[in-house]
């Protein structure tokens, strides 16, 4: 490379600025750009041709392209938490102060040791991993796959947390344009009639898309339709916005970038717009394809398109002296573009038989050689173009000359964008003229109402002359997959389709002869367009030599399919506001604060927090627990029970309605009582429980489970809605209204009659299984006398806005008498002491009332209530199902929950057969062991009988079945 | 992602405010059902290619369950109606056939 | 230097009614214990003290000052006595904040899938705002957003992150 050169022009670069120059850092060294420039702009500009190197042989790359399908000119950018990988250089606009790194080269891009795989890449063709690395099988995970992995994967994942917001914004309109070239701005111009609003995405930073570069005119018109869009209302433009993907009935995904350029600004980076579509206009334009010839990797190689993009909007010169190589005229542009611009052009190399279109003469009459019929047999040069030899189109490769250059510009034609139309079910059709596939304007995704609501329109659509000068009438495009035609094995082993990830056209000939007949099969064995680009570049290339080698026309081929998003989307953006503390909506009850002042150590219990156990000074959890479950059995403690569902159900049939819902009967229970009931879904099994209080006539407040209040609500309203909507019951969600503490223990009646209040506390007054309303600490409170610790207990609901008030107040009473808050560990312990089950604890969704011996809570004079017809079925009623009990350690050692209880021999599979499985297992502090319950086969009628549970160390616990019950059998405690 | 319009309150939702319940029409099958009454009851399920009914919530906004008659391979919404209807309406019938000539309600 | 979007304001002393009845029946005796006319399906009617809004068919919303509860409650109750109907207060179930400044809206359209400009002036839009429920109408200058309790803490920091000043929906 000559370095004496200048790699910037003197003159032009549309986009850049050249009075502001921007330092940066490459690899260490320290460059210059200027504002306006692209990554890859900048670096050509410094003659840095070579920016990286391909994934598999590690060959050396250069830019291929100059916008969004770049495959080679990506980047580590960035340091610390703002590190991102495979960052396009070609799109990234550049900063003062940047920081690149060049990837996949070790220790240096220059002299890097991976390139040994170039070297033996005759030995690593497609399938290479898969064939080689399968045998001898042990060898695949301790040897072969931690060698790959370490050497896999592009980039290097940034490991600091992302610093940076990120957000996301909802957005309606009738009409969504996507491009803002000519077609894009020309099509948002007639959509924005009346009222109609419109939304125009453009993914860079510039509007006008390829038209200010093919066109001599086409800044003034492109300037023309912005100054009509932008007075229009009902116009919306947005620049630095990807569409990202089109989704059923018009949704469309797009990110807009914001801060990319300046994290300092203290906005959100990126945002992700959820946009409602009525109609979308693709006006996505087309991209340029490679030709494959043999060394078209070497860097220096690139499309035409993207040769006269850098040397327009950028002023800076690839190289010198520049060959094109085409199969069509559009090409010939850059060969005018690079004259105008003060460089060479060697020749244009052109694969028709004839070229005389109107873009071709005035090349010739520039004096510049057209050899037609002519191909590349091959690229000269390893880092950076040399040369060219030159051969036949038609031929076998046979050499027929050579021409130096440093720069060869080729286009095998144009593709449409067809992403977004593809992306939700629009269809593609061949077009044999143009070569290429376009949109099916016939068979559109299709809306909501069953209408299509995507066109195409300019370059997206197949017009790929709409961008250009129409004054000049272009030829006809020759379509031509390999060059030249009769290329040998030899020379197809060199000609790339995939850049990044080093795929040949030998490669996708091997697939075809080894079976994999199917374009997605094919792309899987040889990774072809799995790449970073996701085969912008390589697809159609690919499934012409794919369709070549199973001699079948092109369509018969078909493309892989085209997925969201059209250019990587960084995790961060889908996110968006769902991180740190706004990750997941927490549930906090009003007491929430003073449980975090109190040494609160938290138990998530579906969105809700609750404390697990309160920690003292020194203390583990273990401990603390064990404390708190023996303070409230000697004395008093206080559990925030807010988080229980309560549901009002009222109206003339709610009484029915609930002894549907429920197994037990709800209708006779008399106004001031509490009353256990169980819920069961259709399919029979237990799905919830609680105590329903009737609280008048036609009145009965149902507490749930936590977590379980919406889901119960919803099933309520489900069956009042759905099933019987002529019975006459409304209900109400009233779990957030009011704060609940439970209040247990021995002294816990004595505690409650310090606080002033209304309400006669006694055993006579307020019996175990009733409530009452009034006052307490001069708050209105309801109390329920019901008890899940097994102990006197008063569950005590006020207004949430006053729970604190309330809770604080008993802790104040009930200091001398030792009073403690409790938390969910000791609630369940002392719950299993008692024998009560717990929902997704002995229910796990298989699970029937009757399996938990909780037939006296389902009743058996009604004639149906929900599940009851499932209970009846004959698996249901099959006396081997597993039954609750008791279980009773021999040795004193907790048996590990879930574990299974062994019975004689092994299963169909080889594994021992079992016979039961712990659903709860604890160290009672009362009584001073451990507890444990589970369901087993004939439990029940197994009292005294030893089972062997053995553990995942390899040891066996050994524990005998007893009563679950295991505390005040009597009840005479929470009686009294 | 489906947007529907809730024929309660006329929003049209959009899917994140709504909850699926499955097909809509079934019959429920009591104590009284036989064993293979009930199985069809709880477990078979039509799962068509093409025009189907089915239950949504509009969970994130009213609060009521409605009923929609949608093709599941094009996506496309023939109409939503409230869940107290036993079978399809009228209306609805008629603005499948008119999209789906050959398509019959099932007996 | 740019300002926030917005300005989030939790509101205190609200006192709330949850009417649950048939309102064709029982719209003229609810209209009357209100004393503010039953809204339209997705409107909220007011008349600067109390407001009355439509939740669902059968269900409305009065939101008036704490004070105010206890009577109306009774007053609602008494109204609807041979009704099947359901009155409850409900005032400690939500969190409300007011969202007011010179972009309230773009506030409220980074977190809800709610198309503002097909929602009219007196609307009450019940919806999402990223994971959790809410309704809101315009209130004042601004909006009125009101959730769950529990989950009020989540709400304003939701809320308040989407008025990050500069951040405004403007083109740029």
């Amino acid at each position: 490379m000559t370095q004496n050169r200048p790699f910037r022009l003197p003159k032009g670069g549309r986009l850049i600025d050249r009075a502001y120059q921007l330092p940066f850092r490459f690899d260490g060294r320290h460059l210059r750009g200027l504002q306006g420039d692209t990554l890859a702009s900048a670096l050509l500009a410094n003659g840095q041709m070579m920016m990286g190197r391909s994934f598999k042989y590690h060959r050396p790359r250069g830019p291929v392209a100059s916008g969004a399908e770049e495959p080679n000119a990506l980047f580590g950018l960035g340091q610390g938490g703002r590190f991102e990988p495979n960052q396009r250089g070609t799109t990234t606009v550049l900063e003062t102060g940047m920081v690149l790194r060049s990837q996949n080269c070790w220790p240096s891009l220059d002299a890097d040791l991976g390139e040994i795989n170039n070297w033996l890449s005759p030995f690593f063709p497609a399938g290479f991993y898969y064939k080689t690395f399968i045998h001898p099988r042990p060898f695949w995970k301790h040897v072969f796959e931690p060698i790959i992995r370490r050497s896999a994967g592009l980039g290097r994942a940034p490991t600091d947390p992302d610093p940076d917001r990120y957000e996301q914004a909802y957005d309606f309109a009738d009409v969504v344009v996507v491009g803002g070239g000519i077609a894009g701005l020309t099509a948002a111009l007639a959509a924005a009639k009346g009222r109609t609003r419109v939304l125009v995405l453009e993914q860079s930073g510039h509007w006008g898309g390829r038209t200010p570069v093919d066109h001599k005119g086409g800044q003034a018109q492109i300037d023309a339709l912005l100054d009509e869009l932008r007075a229009k209302k009902n116009v919306t433009l947005r620049r630095n916005t990807m569409a990202t993907g089109l989704y059923d009935h018009g949704y469309l995904l797009a990110r807009e970038a914001l801060a990319d350029h300046d994290p300092n600004l203290g906005i959100p980076r990126q945002r992700l717009w959820r946009i409602r579509a009525g109609q979308v206009i693709t006006a996505t334009g087309a991209l340029e394809r490679p030709l494959s010839f043999a060394c078209n990797d070497v860097p220096g190689v690139m499309l035409a398109s993207a040769v006269r993009d850098f040397i327009v909007d950028f002023g800076v010169a690839p190289g010198q002296r520049i060959v094109v190589v085409t199969n069509n005229d559009d090409a010939y542009r850059t060969a005018l573009t690079a004259l105008d611009a003060g460089l060479e052009v060697s020749a244009v190399i052109d694969a028709r038989p004839e070229a005389d279109g109107e873009l071709v003469q005035v090349v010739r009459a520039r004096n510049i050689p057209v050899l037609t019929g002519t191909a590349i047999a091959k690229v000269k040069g390893s880092r950076q173009v040399e040369g060219v030899a030159i051969c036949d189109q038609s031929g076998d490769g046979t050499i027929t000359g050579g021409i130096d250059c440093d720069v060869v510009a080729m286009s095998g034609g144009w593709s449409p964008v067809v992403h977004l139309y593809s992306h939700c079910g629009g269809k593609l059709i061949w077009d044999e003229a143009q070569a290429m596939f376009r949109p099916d304007p016939n068979r559109p995704p299709l809306g909501a109402d069953g209408q299509g609501n995507v066109t195409a329109t300019g370059a997206a659509k197949g017009d790929l002359t709409c961008a250009g000068d129409l004054e000049r009438p272009e030829g006809a495009t020759m379509p031509v997959w390999v060059m030249p035609a009769q290329a040998p094995y030899k020379l197809r082993s060199k000609m790339w389709l995939d850049f990044q990830n080093d795929v040949k056209v030998s490669d996708v000939e091997l697939a075809a002869r080894e079976g994999y007949a199917s374009v997605e099969h094919t792309k899987r064995y040889t990774t072809l367009g799995m790449a970073t680009d996701q085969g912008k570049v390589s697809n159609i290339n690919g499934l012409a030599v794919l369709s070549g080698a199973l001699n079948q026309p092109i369509p018969a081929t078909g493309t892989t399919t085209f997925r969201p998003p059209y250019t990587p989307l960084t995790l961060a953006t889908i996110a968006a506001e769902a991180r740190g503390d706004a990750f997941q909506p927490l549930r906090k009850t009003p007491m929430h604060t003073w449980h975090n002042l109190n040494g609160a150590h938290w138990e998530p219990v579906g969105h809700w927090r609750r404390p697990y156990c309160y920690l003292h000074a020194g203390e583990d959890a273990h401990t603390a627990v064990a404390r708190e479950v023996l303070a409230v059995r000697n004395g008093v403690g206080t559990l925030d029970a807010s988080t229980l569902g309560k549901i009002i159900v009222k109206g003339p049939d709610a009484g029915r309605f609930l002894d549907m819902l429920y197994t037990g009967m709800m209708s006779t229970l008399p106004v001031g009582k509490c009353r256990y009931g169980l819920m069961c879904n259709e399919n029979g099994f237990l799905s919830d429980d609680g105590v329903v209080a009737r609280l008048s006539d036609d009145t009965w407040l149902c507490h749930t489970t936590t977590g379980g209040a919406d889901r119960i609500h919803g099933h309520m309203e489900d069956w009042l809605q759905c099933e019987w909507w002529d019975w006459q019951v409304y209900t109400a969600n009233v779990t957030e209204q009011y704060a609940q503490i439970a209040v247990a223990g021995p002294k816990a009646r004595e505690l409650l009659q310090r606080l002033p209040g209304t309400i006669d506390l006694s055993p006579e007054a307020l019996p175990f299984m009733t409530w009452a309303e009034g006052e307490l600490a001069g708050i209105p409170a309801r109390i329920y006398r019901i008890s899940f610790s097994g102990e006197l207990s008063f569950e005590i609901a006020v207004p949430a806005g006053r729970g604190l008030e309330l809770w604080e107040a008993l802790h104040h009473a009930g200091r001398d008498l030792g009073i403690v808050p409790y938390g969910t560990e000791a609630m369940h312990i002392m719950r299993a002491e008692k024998g009560f089950i717990m929902i997704g604890d002995e229910t796990d969704g298989t699970v029937i009332p009757q399996d938990l011996g909780l037939n006296w809570a389902i009743s058996k004079k009604k004639p149906d209530y929900i599940g009851k017809r499932a209970q009846a079925r004959s698996h249901m009623t099959d006396g081997n199902r597993w039954r609750l009990v008791g279980l009773e350690s021999l040795d004193g050692r907790m048996i590990p929950d879930g574990a299974y209880a062994v019975d004689q021999g092994l299963n169909a599979n080889g594994q021992r057969v079992v016979q039961g499985r712990v659903t709860s297992t604890y160290h009672s502090p009362t009584l001073g062991r451990p507890i444990a319950m589970g369901l087993i086969r004939h439990g029940p009628e197994r009292m005294g009988q030893v089972l062997d549970f053995p553990t995942p160390a390899g040891e066996t616990i050994r524990a005998r079945i007893v009563d679950p019950v295991f505390y005040d059998k009597d009840g005479g405690r929470l009686n009294a | 992602m489906l947007t529907l319009t809730c024929p309660y309150c006329g929003i049209t939702a959009e899917e994140t405010e709504l909850q699926p319940g499955g097909e809509a029409h079934l019959k429920r099958v009591g104590p009284d059902g036989s064993d293979d009454e009930f199985e069809a009851y709880i477990f078979a399920r039509a799962n068509p290619r093409g025009v189907h009914f089915e239950r949504w919530r509009h969970a994130y906004g009213c609060g009521k369950w409605f009923l929609a008659a949608r093709d599941t391979a094009t996506l496309q919404v023939f109409g939503t109606y409230k869940a107290q209807t036993p079978a399809p309406t009228d209306d609805i019938i008629a603005a499948i056939q008119a999209a789906r000539p050959d398509w019959t309600p099932a007996p | 230097m740019p300002e926030a979007l917005a300005t989030i304001a939790p509101v205190a002393g609200l006192g709330m009614i949850t009417i649950r009845a048939n309102l064709s029946r029982a719209g003229d005796a609810i209209a009357e214990a209100s004393g503010l006319p039953i809204p339209e399906a997705t409107r909220i009617t007011t008349d600067g003290s109390r407001s009355l809004g439509w939740m669902s068919p059968d269900e409305l919303l009065l939101l008036l000052p704490a004070a105010e509860t206890a009577e109306a409650l009774t007053a609602l109750t008494n109204a609807l006595a041979g009704e099947h109907a359901l009155v409850a207060d409900v005032s400690d179930l939500r969190a409300v904040f007011d969202v007011t400044g010179p972009k309230v809206q773009q506030v409220l359209q980074k977190l809800s899938p709610t198309d503002f400009a097909a929602f009219p002036k007196d609307g009450l839009r019940r919806t999402r705002a990223a994971q959790v429920a809410v309704a809101f109408w315009r209130q004042g200058k601004g909006f009125r957003v009101i959730g769950m309790r529990s989950t009020g803490d989540y709400l304003r920091l939701i809320l308040e992150n989407a008025t990050i000043p500069g951040s405004d929906l403007e083109p740029r």
